[in-house]
């Protein structure tokens, strides 16, 4: 026997006698360290020969005793996990084939279901063994093969009935589940995994037959299914190549699985379509077109897209699913709609026609209805997609909406996909040569041409000519703006000169805030010819200019001005808007006295939809804190004349104004306001009165339906938090709080 | 350029008396050698007043269109000839000659729009007339003063460009073939081969309709303003395709005519801003901006020696000497005066 040959057994019998009764931390240590020069990687390299032969005939019997002493407390020997680094390492830089066929032995026979067993004892330790098991089986996905092995024998050599054992694994379901997706995983992010060389047949079937094995017949079969799936898919979109393949994967993967396990089914139609949005947002597209792509992609799925469109679209135009699902929910089956309806063919559509359409509407009328801008955003683009597949002889529908990055993701998944191999097929359009220019000899000649900048005759002196003074060139103004209050009252009423009318407008803000004395004298005109104003011509941000008007007399004038706004908000006689306007109006006004112009300009806006989230944000602190430098809140005296008013009523319903029933825009909006006039009541006396009032209104409407009311009221209950001082909360009675 | 910028020029003088608001201008006679023009304003009253720019008072008043307003003027190269075109529908042809002022001739117009009328002289007594026709979007040819129809210039069905807004006849020294170009509704301006009938070429320059434009057929360039706040440049090339070649952005919209000076030299905007602007016509910079009047320009006009005339609604026309015409250049006139010798004896 060659020397040489037996110093690498030797060497081999040794340390593997040392590394599977030794516990000296340090020992193991350099144990494996001497073992690794046999490795590829090794920074002092063995011989070839000797090499060689360590990878033929030592590698597995070393591997082996490794696994064997896999256990927390000997990868615990040494700090820092060292010595799990090291184990690994052998795992990763040797031949894969063999490291892979080892680990698959490891979990098998009852040798290793034992050992799982032992180390599923401590939880910690199930873990760590876990990750340690798994770690070199991800990392192994990324080696190259080595030659002259392939996924073949790897198949044949056990790896079925690694994982058939697996599945029926009770004793550790967690090491059960992971096997298969780190499997997967593994496979599809290896590079040599052929999804781009083409040679599927060996890989695909290998995995798929793994993949059916571990979860067909296992009792958590659905859990892996929809486990491996997701991880597959998830972990597929990362990757370029993969996702474009995916529903094709998928389809060699699983084969008919859906058609013939009713549990897959379920998993595939119905949860994965429906719950699984918890994901990240960026996930949900591919995920979903590589799902209903999977169904779409055999003639014998087809009818469950057809079916699962279905279910979707129920889903989708269930009223109370649409008050009562999360808004990613929302995102996510309207997304799943796109795509489905991007995939179906006409005559699958034309089919169910009816039955969608009654589906689709109740979802529209449900959506249009609802108070979040969002939702109903999600109404409009769906119903646009969908009415123009299910109905394409109809007149289009179109709705107004103002497009954003969510609305063109949604149309842009409308669009049917490019099927996966489009680019070969693609041959580059040949444009045809540009139309010979008929001819027009007869005419030509004629004609005399352009002649050059320049040229010619304008060669001449004409340069010299001097340009005078356009400094008086300005924008001109069509109507000279009134100088007066009174003036703008007057045109505002009684003007039939639109030019007037609108300059008056215009000037109004800066007259009113210009000279408070005089607004003061006609303040409740002013406000009421405001609040009465109709856009009669096209003003351009006539609402703008009306509100920041109303705004300005507001806050000169406030206490009689909202004593008679608030009343108005109560009376018979207006339309939504008006009362809108009121509210619009009576939250930003008391916010302008006590603080700079620049905090008008944010008032200005509103307590618009985003209140909620405004109200914690660094605007509104800043607002508090320059309230508190300031000393006394100003809105001390006039907080009352705004708030008490308006949550007096909201419970007796009107004629023309049901604040509980129809109106819960206005609700909403309410809410909003109330809550912003809690929040600038900050360091006054009436705050723990307004608290209490405000609270008492909170919790009569705590379980609104409408998602804009409750987001209002939870505004309210924040300002409320912020602007009562701490002991008065704590100290009150708990029923009045 | 040490020098500050010289202050805004005045109106060497200003016009008044009309009554009404100026919708048309046209300088009468006045070449060379010939002593100071006439200038003809028409009125929303319907009145056309010929002033002398000597005493600067209406020499005369001409009452032919019935109180409506006066849209179009322009004399015609042979005889003491005007025409003028009112609201009521009606173009006239007057007889200046020898202190006369009767009219010899009128047409009835199908239009009712705001749309000009333009001639093209043909030698011998003969011109042609292009005017809107009955179809709203339709350009009627006529052969004076036979008053025989040539043909009907109707846009493509599927064109849609409007009604012609503003049009112009001419025609290139090389060939006798009479060329139009109209300036539409939605802001195309088209160029019509009269002969054969047919859309030569068509360029949206503006979103708005053209309200007025003027052509230098020398460089085979147009400018037309419109509506909007831009004046558009444009070119004729060799395949007779109209493009646009700039647009120059205005301070305030609404442009109701454009005028290049005879010498092509610069050229002269009527603007809703009550502003008469003043561009270089080669390079388009901007030369002054005359604020004088109190209301709309509505029209503009150069004299062949160089006088600018801008009638507005504020009811005065003012008059303006600037970049005077070198007396050296010895530049032929263009097709814009051929009224060269009609002179103002004619009515002395």
């Amino acid at each position: 026997m060659d020397p040489a040959l037996s110093a690498v057994r030797l060497t081999v019998r040794e340390a593997i006698h040392t590394l599977s009764s030794c516990e000296d931390g340090g020992r193991v240590l350099s144990t494996l360290g001497s073992l690794r020069r046999y490795l590829s990687g090794a920074e002092n390299p063995a011989l070839p020969g000797e090499r060689e032969e360590f990878a033929r005939v030592h590698f597995s019997a070393l591997l082996r005793c490794l696994v064997g002493r896999l256990s927390p407390g000997w990868l615990g020997l040494l700090p820092d996990g060292q010595v799990e680094e090291l184990w690994a390492s052998f795992f990763l830089e040797g031949p894969a084939d063999q490291a892979f066929l080892v680990l698959m032995e490891s979990v098998e026979g009852a040798a290793g279901r034992q050992r799982v067993l032992n180390v599923s004892r401590a939880t910690a330790g199930h873990v760590r063994f876990s990750a340690g098991w798994l770690r070199p089986v991800r990392l192994l996905g990324s080696q190259p093969l080595p030659a002259g092995s392939s996924w073949n024998q790897i198949e044949k050599n056990g790896a079925f009935t690694a994982h058939r054992r697996l599945s029926g694994n009770e004793v550790c379901p967690r090491l059960g589940r992971c096997c298969p997706v780190a499997l997967t995983i593994a496979l599809l992010e290896h590079p040599a995994f052929p999804l781009a060389a083409g040679g599927w047949d060996c890989s695909v079937s290998f995995l798929s037959q793994v993949l059916g094995k571990a979860c067909v017949p296992g009792r958590q079969s659905e859990c892996f299914l929809s486990r491996g799936v997701r991880s597959a898919v998830w972990q597929g979109s990362h990757s370029t190549p993969v996702v474009c393949k995916l529903p094709e994967v998928l389809s060699r993967l699983l084969g008919n699985l859906v058609m013939k396990n009713k549990k897959a089914q379920f998993v595939m139609t119905r949860k994965l379509l429906f719950l699984q949005y918890q994901y990240s947002v960026r996930a949900w597209t591919p995920m979903l077109q590589s799902l209903l792509g999977y169904l779409a992609t055999d003639s014998q799925r087809r009818p469950l897209l057809v079916q699962a469109l279905k279910g979707l679209l129920e889903t989708w135009g269930s009223c109370s699913a649409v008050r009562h699902a999360p808004l990613a929910q929302q995102c996510y089956i309207s997304k799943a709609v796109l795509i489905c309806l991007a995939l179906l063919g006409e005559a699958e559509l034309q089919d169910s026609r009816d039955e969608l359409l009654t589906s689709l509407m109740a979802g529209v009328k449900s959506r249009l209805d609802s108070s979040l801008p969002v939702v109903r955003r999600l109404g409009m683009i769906v119903a646009e997609v969908a009415s123009a597949r299910l109905h394409p002889e109809g007149p289009p529908l179109k709705f107004q909406y103002e497009e954003d990055e969510l609305s063109r993701e949604m149309l842009a998944l409308a669009a049917p996909r490019p099927a996966a191999d489009s680019p070969l097929e693609a041959s580059p359009v040949v444009t045809p040569e540009a139309a010979e220019t008929p001819g027009r000899g007869s005419v030509d000649g004629g004609i005399p041409q352009a002649l050059p900048e320049g040229s010619g005759s304008d060669l001449d002196s004409d340069d010299e000519l001097v340009p005078y003074d356009m400094s008086g060139d300005q924008e001109l103004k069509r109507s000279k703006a009134p100088t007066y209050v009174r003036d703008c009252v007057e045109a505002l009423t009684s003007s039939e000169d639109w030019e007037r009318w609108e300059a008056a407008l215009r000037a109004l803000e800066a007259l009113v805030i210009r000279n408070p004395a005089a607004a003061r004298e006609v303040s409740v005109e002013l406000a009421k010819v405001l609040l009465h104003l109709e856009e009669k011509t096209s003003v351009e941000g006539f609402e703008g200019l009306r509100q920041r008007a109303l705004v300005a007399v507001v806050v000169t004038d406030p206490a009689p001005v909202a004593e008679y706004l608030t009343s108005q908000f109560y009376a018979l006689n207006f339309s939504l808007r008006q009362r809108m306007d009121i509210l619009d109006v009576s939250a930003p006004g008391p916010s302008v006295p006590p603080v700079t112009p620049k905090l008008h300009q944010a008032a200005v806006r509103g307590p618009d939809s985003e209140g909620t989230r405004h109200l914690c944000a660094p605007r509104l602190q800043g607002s508090a804190r320059r309230g508190r430098d300031a000393g006394a809140n100003q809105f001390s005296s006039v907080a009352g004349y705004f708030f008490f008013p308006l949550i007096q009523h909201f419970d007796r319903p009107l004629v023309t104004f049901d604040l509980l029933g129809e109106d819960q825009l206005v609700l909403g909006r309410l809410a909003h306001t109330l809550g912003a006039l809690m929040y600038l009541a900050v360091n006054t006396t009436v705050a723990v009165t307004m608290g209490k009032a405000l609270l008492e209104f909170v919790w009569t409407l705590r379980f609104h339906s409408d998602a804009y009311v409750r987001r209002g009221l939870l505004s309210s209950v924040s300002s409320v938090l912020l602007s009562v001082p701490a002991e008065r909360l704590l100290a009150d009675p708990p029923h009045q709080l | 350029m040490a020098a500050s910028p010289l202050p805004p020029p005045d109106p060497r003088f200003v016009l008044r008396g009309t009554q009404s608001a100026v919708h048309a201008l046209h300088f009468f006679g006045g070449a060379e050698g010939q002593g100071q023009p006439l200038l003809l304003s028409g009125s929303l009253s319907g009145l056309v007043h010929i002033w002398s720019l000597q005493t600067r008072r209406a020499v005369a008043t001409l009452d032919g269109h019935r109180g409506q307003c006066v849209t179009w003027l322009h004399s015609l190269p042979q005889g003491h000839q005007l025409l003028s075109q009112g609201r009521d529908l009606k173009l006239c042809l007057w007889d200046l000659a020898e202190g006369r002022n009767a009219v010899v001739d009128s047409m009835h117009l199908e239009s009712m729009g705001f749309c000009r009328s333009t001639v093209l002289a043909r030698g011998q007594g003969h011109w042609m007339l292009a005017m809107p026709g009955r179809g709203s979007d339709e350009v009627q040819i006529l052969e004076m003063p036979s008053k025989t129809s040539v043909c009907t210039l109707k846009p493509e069905a599927d064109a849609k460009p409007g009604m012609p807004m503003c049009l112009e006849l001419w025609q290139a020294e090389s060939s006798p073939r009479p060329l139009l170009l109209a300036g539409y509704e939605d802001g195309s301006v088209a160029l019509w081969d009269v002969s054969e009938r047919k859309v030569c070429s068509r360029v949206a320059c503006h979103t708005e309709p053209v309200m007025g434009f003027d052509f230098d057929s020398q460089k085979a360039r147009g400018v037309s303003g419109s509506a909007e706040k831009a004046l558009a440049v444009w070119s004729l090339d060799e395949q007779q395709a109209l493009q646009v070649c700039k647009t120059h952005e205005l301070t305030n919209p609404g442009i109701a005519d454009v005028k290049i000076r005879p010498d092509r030299k610069i050229l002269a905007t009527a603007g809703w801003d009550h502003r008469v602007r003043v561009f270089h016509w080669r390079t388009m910079k901007p030369l002054a901006v005359l604020s004088f009047h109190s209301a709309t320009v509505h029209c503009v006009a150069f004299a062949a020696n160089g006088l600018l005339a801008a009638g507005s609604g504020d009811q005065r026309i003012s008059i303006w000497s600037l970049y005077p015409i070198s007396s050296d250049s010895s530049t032929p006139l263009s097709g814009h005066v051929e009224d060269t010798e009609v002179g103002a004896h004619a009515l002395a």
